[in-house]
């Protein structure tokens, strides 16, 4: 059954809603979602480097994000720049050198518009087996940190104090997220993961009054925008991952309206 | 004395804390021992919080030595903050660093009068009620330490003279040091074991009626602030309810 392309694409993106859904409560829990942006944006740059010493896509990326993160801290610690200056810089510095870099692999024949915004033809079994064993391990690892990352996201100094270690769960949490985008990359494309993370998640506020609701909410939500962006992609020939993406932004509007309806009554 | 038995929870020696080359506070040394509440008074910037939180190890870059001596610690910062983008009831963040079951939740709830609130978000309660909250929230835990940071902020009058007899009262029951940092000196000075004068640095320490006659605490406090023992330290006949309302003694 995996022979089909559009099966296959299914069943990844499928599985990649799964993992953003409670990694982006977090993320906008955290307010981390320029952090998350740029660790996609330095997707290019470890897409380029897989191509150039022929290694795995996903773990070129998921180094290049990681070792992102920790210039990120040294540079927080060395300067006294605003926390956005920094991850503008690292986002388009890495984005720049990235596509300078792709322009020396001129023997590899490369469809940068897919690596930008997602291609559900370029999904293969392989990319599948990353996706599913990849996410499993990240929604495995999330499970077992939730309670101190959770602690540590409502108030730091408390989980200190009560000894729930948040600088440690807080470096997990930021190795996870540079793996869903590494794992992600294939299908949504690196310039709307992040949308894929924060749209289905917001969406979930409105319509959520505790944090495993809002969990819940936001994994059926990106699994419905999947779905809906990947029979859309199909039917009208765009790019799965703006197809996604505007399908997540529509549910947003539809629970808008909901949570109107809500804050009325409580007036 | 008894004292002497007691198990020492927390002992801080000689610690100094610097924020970009400036003291925040010098050579302080305390030490909580079970069942003891020792309280830091001093003006605003004297060092209080940057005490507690060196105490509980929240600012780790120190000179001088602190020591904890057990895991179960109940912490009420001076300040949090829950942003909306995070939906979180009472319920939830009752067992934010320790999973309890519904009735010790529910007990909890009960001492600091807030039981109601227990299904409501945390961004919809007002400051006093936020603030008895995370009392409930420390002590439910069944702490062997309590750092209290001006615990009953923004709690109205009545409710302020019954946490503090909670908070008395737990100490007892639990067995549990409380380290306790109050502007009330009517309250510190009647119901604690020990207080630590700050100004950056200790000021003077001891049991209240040796540092209300020191020199250096009418210096930092005023004449009038030394007065405060004959006023305040009376014999109860009467206690309080929960909610304030006295009690009167058979």
């Amino acid at each position: 059954m995996f022979d089909d392309f559009f099966t296959r694409a299914l069943i990844a993106g499928i599985g990649i809603s799964l993992v953003t859904g409670p990694l982006g409560c977090f993320v906008v829990w955290r307010r981390l979602s320029f952090f998350a942006g740029t660790l996609a944006h330095s997707a290019l740059l470890g897409v380029t480097m897989a191509l150039f010493f022929e290694i795995n896509i996903a773990f070129s990326v998921f180094i290049i994000s990681a070792v992102l993160a920790i210039l990120l801290l040294q540079l927080q610690k060395k300067t006294k720049l605003p926390n956005d200056a920094l991850l503008g810089l690292l986002a388009h510095a890495s984005l720049a050198v990235g596509l300078v870099v792709i322009g020396f692999l001129t023997s590899i024949r490369f469809d940068v518009m897919a690596l930008l915004f997602g291609d559900i033809l370029a999904v293969n079994q392989n990319d599948l087996l990353v996706i599913w064993l990849g996410g499993g391990l990240i929604l495995i690892v999330l499970k077992l940190i939730w309670k101190p990352l959770f602690a540590s996201t409502v108030n730091y100094e408390l989980s200190e104090a009560e000894g729930m270690k948040p600088d440690k769960f807080n470096a997990i949490f930021t190795i996870l997220t540079a793996a869903l985008i590494a794992i992600s990359i294939k299908i949504v494309g690196l310039l709307l993961i992040t949308g894929m993370l924060i749209i289905p998640a917001a969406t979930a506020r409105n319509v959520s009054n505790n944090p495993k609701q809002m969990v819940i909410f936001s994994v059926v939500f990106g699994l419905i925008s999947v779905l809906v962006g990947l029979f859309t992609s199909l039917k009208i020939n765009s790019a799965s991952g703006p197809s996604i993406i505007t399908a997540t932004l529509l549910l947003f509007i539809l629970s808008l309206i909901k949570f109107k309806k809500v804050s009325d009554l409580k007036k | 004395m008894e004292n002497k038995n007691k198990k020492i929870l927390l002992k801080v020696e000689n610690a100094s804390f610097y924020l970009n080359d400036k003291a925040l506070i010098k050579e302080v040394s305390l030490e909580i021992k079970q069942g003891e509440i020792v309280t830091l008074i001093g003006p605003n910037g004297s060092g209080k919080s940057t005490t507690a939180k060196i105490a509980l190890g929240i600012y780790k870059k120190i000179e001088g030595r602190v020591r904890r001596f057990t895991e179960r610690i109940g912490y009420v910062p001076q300040k949090v903050s829950v942003d909306w983008t995070l939906p979180i009831r009472v319920i939830d963040f009752m067992s934010l660093t320790e999973d309890l079951k519904n009735d010790q939740i529910n007990v909890a709830l009960n001492l600091t009068g807030v039981d109601h609130l227990k299904n409501k978000s945390l961004s919809n309660l007002s400051g006093g009620e936020f603030q008895r909250v995370l009392i409930a929230r420390a002590i439910a835990k069944k702490p062997e330490l309590l750092v209290l940071d001006e615990p009953v902020q923004g709690v109205d009058f009545k409710g302020e003279i019954a946490l503090y007899e909670l908070i008395k009262k737990i100490s007892e029951k639990l067995n549990c040091g409380i380290l306790l940092i109050s502007h009330d000196l009517h309250v510190v000075m009647s119901a604690t074991d020990f207080v630590i004068c700050l100004n950056g640095h200790v000021c003077c320490s001891g049991k209240p009626h040796t540092v209300v006659k020191d020199e250096k605490y009418k210096e930092l406090f005023g004449d009038r602030a030394s007065n405060i023992l004959s006023l305040y330290e009376h014999e109860h006949d009467h206690s309080h309810s929960a909610d304030g309302s006295i009690d009167p003694k058979k």
